[in-house]
């Protein structure tokens, strides 16, 4: 399977060298993600969730393991990778579409296009309205939308998603989700989302990865077999409250 | 910025300031002050009117001084600044220099930059640029680094160039500072270009205030301070317009708002 896998981790660890002495996150994690699928890893908060974000990205060093894209070993960061961190990360100087095309520019796609892409994904996102916006003048929700859009505007194949939504309140989180589902639906991109939330992860994916606490090793993987495309009434049947319970103890076993 | 100034808030300060004036005035007159201890207000704009050009030709004398040492200020202070973020090893050496040399007192050094360039107008741009050149740096290469961690390893992400992450990432996000680093910049570079006057010359407004204490010409001293004063707050406005300009997004972005 791993042949197929758009992302694949064997046995991945990460030590931390501190000043008490080596610090293990990752104490042998192991997952795919197959391409297309929209996977999320769980764990509670220190247990490095966000590391194996990084390695996958390439912006961060693995101690040991292998950690592949597409077939090819990681050994640094990848274009083909967009990444939405867990705060909106927005040039205050830029306005939402400039904003966007900022990917582009780096990468030096041809102006007309980008522009034509980006003001494409800036409707997807549903802020076809407020392209000429600087930040300061959007909603936290709206800045983050922001930077979806501008993981989205160069049609990368991977999308990483680095607890996006955990600086955000209830209400607006949970419409995010929704948000999210409908972009991920129109542009399937193979979605890696970290997550502290059960119930966001259970909403959102396919598979769910849980993690325990530090040393973080994979506990259970959780297929999500509710159907697509998911309704928001879904997160009040009775499966999906069953898969949200599951998973609830299993964390909390591990914590017992 | 000290928030948006108002109309109500010119107007009090306004007011203020000519009630002063007044209290000024009125005191002068009232107690029979001698004009060598204190001129009023209205001897001094009589002086300033009687000889309209010697504070044209001075003042420009000065304003050309500040306004060298500041532009020079601004472009070393930019390249050192930009070098101190981008090239770690060099920071760490020319940081501590710069704040030893930040501790030596500029007025000392100035009779010695006159032993170096003679007396004419190098000396005085030379200090102004001293005074000015601190505080470009500092802020400048605090806002070089101001840039977020996030946005840093977007850029890394893209593989983004040293060039593009300089100029796309940092240089914009330091602009803010740069321009707080600016406005602190050419009132200390106004200052810096009186003292070289100070210590020696024969042109300026500095020059002018010494000349009129040797003479008990006070109120020609204070003219040339109203002068000054008044250059130094229309410098002083001219960045905060050009701020303006060069930062169209308007204030630091705020922490992510809870509505949506």
């Amino acid at each position: 399977m791993s042949t197929e896998a758009s992302i694949s981790i064997t046995d991945l660890r990460k030590i931390y060298a501190t000043r008490d002495g080596a610090l293990t996150s990752l104490d042998g994690v192991s997952f795919d993600v197959r391409p297309r699928e929209f996977v999320s890893v769980l764990g509670p908060s220190g247990s490095g969730k966000t590391t194996v974000l990084k390695i996958v990205a390439g912006l961060e060093k693995k101690t040991s393991g292998d950690v592949r894209v597409d077939g090819k070993e990681v050994t640094g960061p990848q274009r083909k990778i967009g990444i939405v961190f867990q705060v909106p990360a927005l040039m205050r100087w830029r306005t939402a579409l400039e904003n966007i095309l900022l990917p582009s520019e780096v990468l030096g796609i041809d102006k007309g296009a980008a522009r034509e892409k980006g003001l494409e994904t800036l409707n997807l996102v549903g802020l076809g309205d407020f392209a000429n916006r600087y930040p300061n003048e959007l909603s936290g929700g709206m800045q983050q939308r922001i930077s979806i859009a501008r993981a989205l505007a160069h049609d990368p194949s991977i999308l990483l998603l680095d607890e996006p939504f955990s600086a955000l309140d209830m209400m607006t989180r949970n419409q995010l989700n929704i948000e999210l589902l409908r972009i991920w639906s129109e542009r399937k991109k193979t979605s890696l989302l970290i997550t502290h939330s059960i119930p966001e992860a259970v909403f959102l994916s396919d598979r769910v990865v849980v993690l325990g606490p530090r040393p973080a090793k994979v506990l259970e993987i959780v297929n999500i077999d509710l159907p697509r495309p998911r309704t928001p009434e879904m997160r009040v049947s009775k499966e999906f409250i069953e898969i949200v319970d599951h998973i609830g103890r299993r964390i909390g076993l591990e914590y017992a | 910025m000290l928030g948006k100034p108002n109309i109500i808030q010119w107007i009090k300060v306004s007011v203020t300031l000519i009630a002063l004036v007044a209290i000024w005035e009125l005191a002068c007159r009232v107690f029979d002050i001698a004009p060598y201890l204190l001129p009023a207000p209205s001897a001094i704009v009589s002086r300033m009117i009687e000889k309209p050009m010697l504070f044209w030709a001075h003042g420009w004398y000065t304003l050309y001084e500040t306004f060298a040492g500041f532009i020079l200020a601004v472009l070393v202070g930019l390249i050192a600044a930009a070098v101190i973020v981008v090239v770690p090893s060099v920071r760490d050496v020319l940081m501590p220099i710069l704040l030893i040399a930040q501790l030596v007192p500029k007025v000392a050094i100035a009779p010695i930059l006159l032993v170096w360039f003679g007396y004419g107008i190098m000396p005085k741009i030379v200090i102004a640029f001293l005074v000015a050149f601190f505080p470009i740096v500092v802020n400048m290469a605090n806002g070089l680094v101001s840039v977020e961690k996030e946005l840093l390893d977007l850029g890394r992400s893209l593989e983004a160039s040293r060039w593009q992450v300089f100029w796309k990432f940092r240089m914009p996000a330091a602009l803010p500072d740069l321009f707080s680093g600016m406005k602190i910049a050419i009132t200390l570079a106004v200052i810096g270009a009186i003292i070289g006057e100070f210590v020696g010359g024969d042109q300026g407004l500095g020059y002018l205030i010494i000349i009129a204490n040797q003479e008990l010409d006070t109120p020609l001293a204070f003219a040339a301070l109203v002068v000054i004063s008044l250059g130094g707050i229309i410098l002083y406005a001219l960045i905060e317009v050009l701020e303006r300009i060069a930062i169209p997004w308007g204030q630091p972005l705020q922490q992510p708002q809870v509505a949506s």
